[in-house]
């Protein structure tokens, strides 16, 4: 039987659609409404609510929490002060990436951290590797997740509490919601304007109430996970499991990835000047100096008078209307000769806001650069056929608002 | 002559497609000036906070035909378009039944099959055919339509084109586009449905701001024009632009103004400059003298022809082909802020109902009757209307919690029997708010605003001749080869350096940006 999240009695009442899929072991709605797109908007247009529960949610402190996460996590975490959080990952010896996610420290020496697997075990052995006097709790069951997003959730969160207001992009606070304590992040996976709260089980539908509530006016809207998906495809964010995988559990190397191979190589601007000693910090620093990665990860925008081609050409219409895929397409080089394959394609979406078929490939480093044109293999009628697809630089949607001052809003 | 200045084009009227125009030819490295009569551009796609907070789609309310290669080519995702879908549309009956429809293909056949399983299933038939027939006909809205009177070897070649695509379209789609130009709306969803309501929830789209009866043969060819859009390239779906459709010119002015155009407000044109009929330029209602050997009216065909030049400088059959153009516009608007959406009895408290088009008009005799009440020059005492409540899924149209409203009324006629429409507009404010009270009970106390928009505003207000929203009427003596006149369909004028990119030409009205873009494209070719 699948679990379900602490606002379970609410998201089963909104499941208008009857859908639900697995997560991580809970049962989450793909969607609540049979429209798609019209979650998709809410989360461009006004704002959307998400039920992110079924994260693996841990609680880092004790002395040497700090001396911990400098070491397990490949992110230089004194970037990550308190009132903070941090979109980091973490590797093994060889440099290859385990897994994505975000940690935050809301008060001096208590970290947070999400991650899509369960990493407690091995953060514990690395700990106790290094005498690290750190306690380090699974508090998975204990919170629920919302993330707010949208052009209105500051809006919509300002109603319940003034804490959020004055948060910068990537800021932490605690807060009180209804008088139930809450974790509020300026963060999420959309792209957008938005937040995300840490909310203890047993005031989740307390705080998911006082949300709808202070939404109904903004044409507020819980949305599924693939509406998500789509936008995060335009906000340039990685699925783990759908764009690269643990390193833990591959079998070959050619199964796992360097930060580098998946474009994260900004996570290490400042590595030339620090001696942070991490796991994968000599693999990494190898890497970046020889230039030895395989290939690396980049943003795909379809030309869309070719794809319109090829499908009218065949007599039908072109699928642009929600579509979404995590299915592998091939990319090949346009150097003349047939069928010369470069790389692939791990997520793909036709963006209704962008009008554009746009996805997240890898490609080698030759090809990588912005403007580099590649051909992408579609299927028209159950045949393949090359679209013309040129690399851009993600994030494709970076609206203003993302990271825009909300304090300065209200006073202007 | 002594000019104040002079520009390489000149385009006159900022309705959408006078701004599509202006885009085209600024970003072909064209000085364009584009001259606008009022203080706000947007000509019919305009929306005005006529409350504080309420935001109003004064006259044109939806969008789908907007061609996608309009919004490739000038980029207009950057400057902020946003284009919501349309969630459901509701259908309501007057005896508590109702049709309401989604997104989902299984979910609408069980709603229909609530009435009739067989029209359940003959909507799929009828809803594949009409997407089939739509994709047809695309590359010829898309294009600069053929002349059919000129000798030119290559336009007859083109005509050629047309009557080999027409041979060699598919026999059940050729079959369905006849059918279009020759039969009624009501008498082709008769060899479909047997149920009213089903059929009425189709039928309204024949006769959408045309004079005639959804039992006239011209309601055929209007429900299709209405169905060649497409929305995330779904065939005949529709949406809301973000903020309106005022939002929209609002993105195509930013558009232009990037490309290096500049829109001149308050500065209507009295009329164009012209010498051995070549263009040189425009005067101003204030007199102001502007120069340029390139002049583009995007106004009505009337006012491109017989109002800017003297008719009698064109030829014969051009005068009288504009002086007979049809006109007679049958459409108003009455629009309200609410203080919450309407009720229906059955669905109380579901906003949802509102996302899209909400069709008031439950049977065919109901049509019928609205249309007798046209032809005797009145008011129709129970009209059909098109409602529309935008903010219920953009939260930028109405205060948190409130609404607005969009009602599109016909019919109002612009030739009234009796009286004028100064007398008539509290008469036309009052029926349509008594015809929306009888499907949502209770719907006067929820009225915080009402504005009213007659055809004779339409026309004065925003210039449309009669009040005809679609620039002259959408049928088949008006549309295609013969949008203005046979001949002059290419966006020529027989003023050299004078053009025409209104609705008033090929493809025709609603918000398509398709005549600006495709005589753009005819101007900029001629100029090598």
């Amino acid at each position: 039987m699948p679990l379900t999240t602490p606002f379970h009695p609410r998201i089963q009442a909104l499941n208008e659609a009857g859908l639900w899929k697995h997560w991580a072991g809970y049962l989450i709605p793909p969607q609540y409404q049979y429209s798609l797109t019209a979650e998709y908007y809410a989360i461009r247009n006004s704002v959307s609510l998400l039920d992110t529960s079924p994260l693996f949610k841990y609680r880092i402190s004790g002395p040497d929490a700090e001396r911990f996460l400098r070491r397990v996590l490949a992110r230089d975490i004194a970037g990550c002060p308190p009132g903070r959080a941090q979109y980091t990952c973490w590797c093994d010896e060889e440099g290859f990436v385990l897994q994505d996610g975000v940690v935050l420290q809301v008060r001096e020496g208590v970290y947070w951290l999400t991650a899509a697997e369960p990493t407690l075990r091995y953060f514990r052995v690395v700990a106790r590797q290094i005498g690290a006097e750190v306690e380090i709790e699974d508090v998975s069951k204990s919170y629920g997740i919302l993330a707010l997003q949208g052009p209105r959730a500051h809006e919509v969160i300002r109603q319940l509490t003034d804490a959020a207001t004055c948060l910068r992009y990537f800021g932490a606070t605690d807060a009180e919601i209804e008088g139930h304590p809450v974790i509020i992040t300026r963060t999420g996976y959309t792209g957008d304007l938005g937040y995300e709260l840490w909310i203890e089980s047993g005031d989740a539908c307390s705080v998911w109430d006082a949300l709808m509530e202070a939404g109904s006016g903004h044409n507020i809207t819980p949305i599924g996970t693939t509406a998500l998906k789509m936008a995060r495809v335009e906000a340039g964010l990685l699925l783990m499991g759908t764009d690269f995988h643990s390193a833990r559990f591959a079998w070959v190397d050619a199964q796992r990835e360097t930060p580098s191979e998946l474009g994260w190589s900004w996570m290490f601007k400042g590595i030339s000047q620090d001696d942070r000693p991490f796991i994968g910090r000599s693999a990494i620093e190898l890497e970046m100096q020889e230039r030895a990665s395989r290939w690396t990860t980049v943003g795909l925008a379809v030309d869309w008078h070719d794809y319109e081609r090829v499908y009218t050409e065949a007599g039908v219409v072109p699928p642009r209307h929600e579509i979404y895929s995590e299915s592998t397409m091939s990319v090949y080089r346009r150097s003349g000769v047939d069928w010369d394959y470069a790389g692939y394609v791990s997520s793909f979406t036709s963006s209704s806001l962008l009008r554009t078929p746009l996805a997240i490939a890898k490609l080698p480093l030759d090809l990588a650069g912005p403007g580099s044109e590649v051909d992408l293999e579609v299927n028209v009628i159950r045949r393949p056929q090359n679209v013309l697809a040129q690399v851009k630089q993600m994030p494709f949607f970076n609206p203003a608002r993302k990271s825009a001052d909300m304090g300065e809003e209200k006073s202007a | 002559m002594s000019s104040d200045e002079r520009y390489d084009a000149i385009v006159v009227g900022a309705g959408h497609n006078g701004l599509v125009h202006a885009c085209y030819l600024a970003k072909a490295g064209l000085n364009t000036l584009l001259l606008e009569r009022r203080d706000l551009v947007g000509g019919a796609a305009i929306t005005e906070e006529v409350v504080p907070g309420f935001k109003f789609t004064t006259f044109s309310y939806a969008m789908s035909l907007v061609r996608p290669e309009i919004v490739h080519d000038l980029d207009l995702v950057r400057h902020g378009m946003m284009v919501l879908p349309m969630v459901k549309t509701f259908q309501p009956g007057l005896n508590g039944e109702y049709l309401l429809l989604g997104s989902d293909a299984d979910a609408n056949y069980h709603e229909i099959a609530r009435h009739s399983s067989a029209d359940a299933e003959a909507a799929r038939d009828l809803d594949h055919i009409i997407a089939r027939l739509v994709r047809a006909l695309k590359p010829w809205v898309d294009r600069i339509p053929p002349n059919s009177l000129s000798k030119d070897p290559a336009d007859i070649a083109e005509m050629a084109e047309l009557r080999g695509w027409f041979r060699e379209l598919d026999e059940d789609v050729r079959g369905m586009l006849e059918t279009f130009r020759t039969k009624s709306a009501a008498e082709i969803l008769d060899e479909y449905f047997e149920n009213e309501l089903v059929k009425s929830l189709y039928v309204s789209s024949g006769i959408i701001g045309s004079r005639c009866s959804v039992r006239d043969r011209e309601s055929g060819l209007v429900w299709l024009f209405h169905k060649l859009g497409e929305y995330d390239g779904e065939p005949a779906h529709w949406g809301f632009h973000k903020g309106g459709n005022g939002g929209f010119t609002q993105v195509l002015a930013r558009a232009f103004e990037a490309f290096g155009g500049k829109v001149r407000l308050n500065a209507g044109v009295s009329e164009l400059l012209y010498e051995d009929a070549r263009a040189h330029g425009v005067k101003l209602e204030d007199g102001t003298l502007l120069e340029s050997d390139l002049v583009v009216s995007a106004l009505d065909p009337r006012q491109t022809f017989l109002g800017l030049v003297d008719p009698g400088d064109l030829p014969d059959d051009l005068a009288g082909r504009i002086e007979d153009f049809k006109f007679q516009g049958t459409a108003a608007k009455v629009n309200f802020a609410l203080k919450d959406v309407p009720s229906f009895p059955g669905l109380e408290g579901r906003e949802d109902i509102f996302t899209g088009f909400t069709n008031l008009g439950p049977s065919i005799d109901y049509y019928m009757d609205a249309w007798a009440d046209c032809e005797a020059g009145r008011i129709s005492a129970r009209p059909f209307l098109d409602c529309c409540i935008q903010s219920t899924l953009d939260p930028d149209m109405a205060p948190p919690g409130k609404h607005v409203m969009s009602c599109f009324v016909m019919y109002a006629p612009y030739h009234l029997a009796e009286g004028d429409w100064d007398s008539e507009r509290d008469r036309l404010g009052d029926t349509v708010q008594e015809t929306i009270e009888e499907f949502f009970p209770g719907f006067g106390e929820l009225i915080l605003h009402r504005e009213i928009v007659t055809p004779l505003d339409i026309e004065n207000l925003i210039g449309l001749s009669e009040g005809n929203i679609f620039a002259g009427e959408l049928f088949e003596d008006q549309l295609f080869l013969n949008r203005p006149a046979p001949g002059w369909n290419q966006y020529r004028t027989p003023i050299e350096g004078y053009y025409q990119c209104g609705s008033g030409t090929h493809p025709g009205g609603c918000v398509t940006g398709a005549p600006g873009w495709l005589a753009a494209r005819q101007v900029l070719k001629d100029r090598g």
